[in-house]
């Protein structure tokens, strides 16, 4: 079990959504009203959080991907408390998503249960757990829609009367139903329980006062145990079997099937997981994201808002009036304006370079993730990834990692294993660069041409694979196996598409900016005392004997430290030849994670493998930036 | 050969299949949620080289790692009759 006991009910959410998420929702009276608290739960990608954002108004990160979203997010409609809950397949705690969600529930007075209909195998045997429970529910039967262009029938009536709790079709994309959400609030009620439940369920009953609690005993609820001191069942899977089973009679019952069409987005879905077909829209996938950031964004976009709005318009007006009080070759005008200003150079970094394209990056990602593509890439390369001590599901913080390697550490703790996310850890932090890093490395890339190219992309692909075959060699235990459900593709909805976008570039950019400001301040305050190049003749062995560049470049050195991409930018201003530019980037790449990572991995991993990954980013950076400089110069 | 188990991840890629076997553990609870319990009809959508598997239960797909289905034991099923679904 992880960090899930002190994940309680009662958690504030974080102050970041409180500030972002203000109320902004329908008939939210004046004064806070704690009234009767709701949660709403479901299976990972039913339309839960859009039912959210129909009651409460407020942004919530949509996802795609089974359990995306473990943080508590709490709105108000009318008297209720919302609270939205990761997506789960039952009521445990198997992860940490469905400990939250277990919280949240326990202390629900009423459950609002969306559910795919579509996927009522899945999705009730959720359905029947919480009524098992003893919750009040009502069911949301969504995606309506589908149901009818795949020609199956869902008698709602009957569903609701072998469920014993009211059932309101819905279809979230299009608000359809919406308007029951109200009679549904109303008329949740407490369900037909498994009637063989019902004796062990009541000897229970006298030790914990709640039903829901007793029942995730029986399950064998480690937390829920402990909580009453009592020891947990053992009848889980005899449990779980019944319900099961209860499970496939009301669906026999309840859905018939007219036709049998296979959709073109079902279709799509399994080229995705076929090895033959799988590998083209593989590279056709990242070929459309390098058009659309690499090229459209990387080099069009920033072109203009790096050297037209910025280099042109911003610096040269910000200077201006910085100059007219504090003489430009001052200490102070120095650190403000100079060469690392931090009015000039970081504002345009941040703004009109790395603003653009983490945009670009998040907007592709959430595409990605919102049309159910990312757990069929996870399944097509589980076999690849098992051959570095992975498999398939870390290609989700892998990639996250291009957008941001401190998000995409956080991302690590979905792994099955501590085992596994020592490895994906590691590999985020050694060799995968960030999108602001990348940008700045595209960018001076394609000015040392397609060889140098190539040479970058094979450099790094060889430190990738030989971080993780090394750590999987070392590392004891054994790789847990992979087992995700496939969500259906669908289209995504702009909107939602859009929304997720804003929200994490705004988190990505709030995070950033203090740590730019800082590294400017501190490249600033070294280079007025004269500390610069002390630390460049430090380096300077290193710099210009072994990876033969040019010794200012060892700044850009001192800035990596502070953020990846800062440095990558501060090989910009120097005049590289090709090879040294490939040699330069390769060592900038590789070097020690931003300060914000490090953090994360302190707080992650600990303090050992933090230590042990910054000071081997050292080692491995130097030592691999200096053999390709004695092959290629 | 119908009544001899195989393990799942060597099974021919579109055949139906019961599920004889699966290995106690967090899995299995995991694929009872899902619907995929002893003596259910699935069918491997698709076997990826290395093994991992895609199978499907209705309209569910679910992606199995190699390592886990070489633990759960399967027989060949009657294909479906096509008059009847």
């Amino acid at each position: 079990m992880h960090n899930q006991t002190d994940t309680g009910p009662f958690q504030p959410a974080s102050p970041e959504h409180i500030e972002k998420h203000r109320h902004v929702g329908l008939d939210v009276s004046e004064t806070e009203v704690h009234g009767l608290s709701v949660a709403l739960v479901g299976n990972p990608n039913v339309g839960k959080s859009l039912v959210f954002n129909y009651l409460s108004g407020m942004y919530v990160d949509v996802s795609n991907y089974p359990g995306t979203t473990v943080e508590l997010i709490k709105g108000h409609y009318k008297a209720y408390d919302i609270h939205d809950t990761p997506g789960v397949y039952g009521i445990s705690a198997f992860t940490a998503e469905e400990a939250v969600t277990r919280d949240i529930v326990l202390s629900a007075d009423i459950v609002l249960n969306v559910v795919d209909a579509v996927h009522l195998e899945r999705d009730l045997f959720l359905t029947q757990q919480l009524i098992d429970m003893g919750k009040k529910v009502a069911v949301i039967l969504n995606f309506m829609d589908e149901v009818k262009t795949l020609g199956l029938r869902i008698d709602t009536k009957l569903l609701s009367s072998y469920l014993g709790v009211p059932v309101f079709e819905t279809t979230a994309t299009t608000r359809t139903g919406f308007d029951q959400l109200d009679d549904a609030l109303l008329q949740a009620r407490r369900g037909e329980q498994d009637s063989s439940l019902h004796h062990k369920l009541h000897t229970m009953l006298s030790v914990t006062g709640s039903e829901a609690e007793a029942l995730l005993i029986l399950e064998g609820d480690e937390a829920t145990a402990l909580r009453h001191g009592v020891a947990t069942g053992h009848d889980r899977e005899l449990l779980y079997i019944g319900r099961r089973n209860r499970v496939n009679i009301v669906i026999n019952a309840v859905l018939s099937e007219t036709n049998t069409r296979t959709r073109l987005a079902t279709l799509f879905g399994r080229w995705a997981v076929n090895a033959w077909t799988g590998i083209p829209l593989l590279l056709l996938a990242l070929y459309l994201i390098y058009l659309f950031v690499g090229k459209l964004v990387a080099q069009d976009v920033v072109s203009f808002t790096e050297s037209t709005l910025g280099k042109n318009l911003w610096e040269p007006w910000i200077q201006g009036i910085v100059t007219r009080f504090i003489s430009p070759s001052s200490w102070l005008g120095t650190i403000l304006v100079g060469e690392f200003g931090v009015v000039t150079m970081t504002v345009t970094y941040l703004l009109f370079l790395l603003l653009p394209l983490v945009i670009a990056f998040y907007l592709s990602l959430a595409i990605m993730e919102d049309s159910g593509y990312l757990p069929r890439l996870a399944t097509l390369v589980d076999r690849s990834l098992n051959s570095i001590g992975l498999n398939g599901a870390a290609v989700i913080p892998l990639i996250l990692g291009f957008g941001c390697v401190t998000m995409a550490t956080i991302t690590t703790r979905l792994l099955g294993s501590e085992r596994e996310k020592t490895i994906a850890a590691a590999i985020l932090q050694f060799a995968i660069p960030c999108s602001a890093q990348l940008a700045v490395v595209a960018a001076l890339l394609a000015g040392a041409g397609f060889g140098a190219i190539l040479i970058y992309s094979i450099t790094i692909f060889i430190v990738f694979v030989a971080v993780g075959t090394v750590l999987d060699r070392i590392l004891p235990g054994a790789t847990t196996p992979l087992l995700i459900d496939l969500p259906p593709m669908r289209l995504p909805r702009l909107d939602n598409v859009l929304r997720k976008t804003t929200y994490r570039t705004y988190f990505f950019m709030k995070e950033a900016t203090p740590w730019f400001f800082a590294g400017a301040l501190g490249v600033g305050i070294l280079q007025v005392t004269g500390l610069l190049t002390v630390w460049q003749n430090l380096l300077a062995p290193l710099t210009t004997g072994w990876l033969q560049l040019p010794r200012e470049a060892s700044t850009a050195f001192v800035m990596g430290m502070v953020r990846r991409d800062f440095g990558a930018a501060g090989l910009y201003v120097l005049a590289l030849k090709p090879h040294q530019v490939v040699v330069a980037l390769v060592t900038i790449t590789l070097f020690t994670p931003c300060i914000a990572s490090l953090m994360v991995m302190l707080k992650e991993r600990g303090w050992k493998e933090a230590l042990m990954v910054w000071t081997g980013t050292w080692v491995v950076a130097f030592f691999v930036g200096g053999v390709l400089s004695q092959i290629l110069i | 050969m119908k009544t001899i188990p195989i393990p799942l991840h060597q099974v021919k890629r579109g055949s139906r299949l019961i599920i004889s076997e699966i290995p106690d553990g967090r899995a299995k609870a995991q694929l009872i949620r899902l619907g995929v319990v002893k003596g259910e009809f699935i069918r491997c959508l698709e076997r990826l080289p290395g093994g991992t598997i895609v199978i499907q239960k209705h309209r569910q797909e679910i992606a199995i790692g190699v390592a886990l289905a070489r633990s759960i034991l399967v027989t060949y099923a009657a294909p479906e009759n096509p008059s009847k679904a």
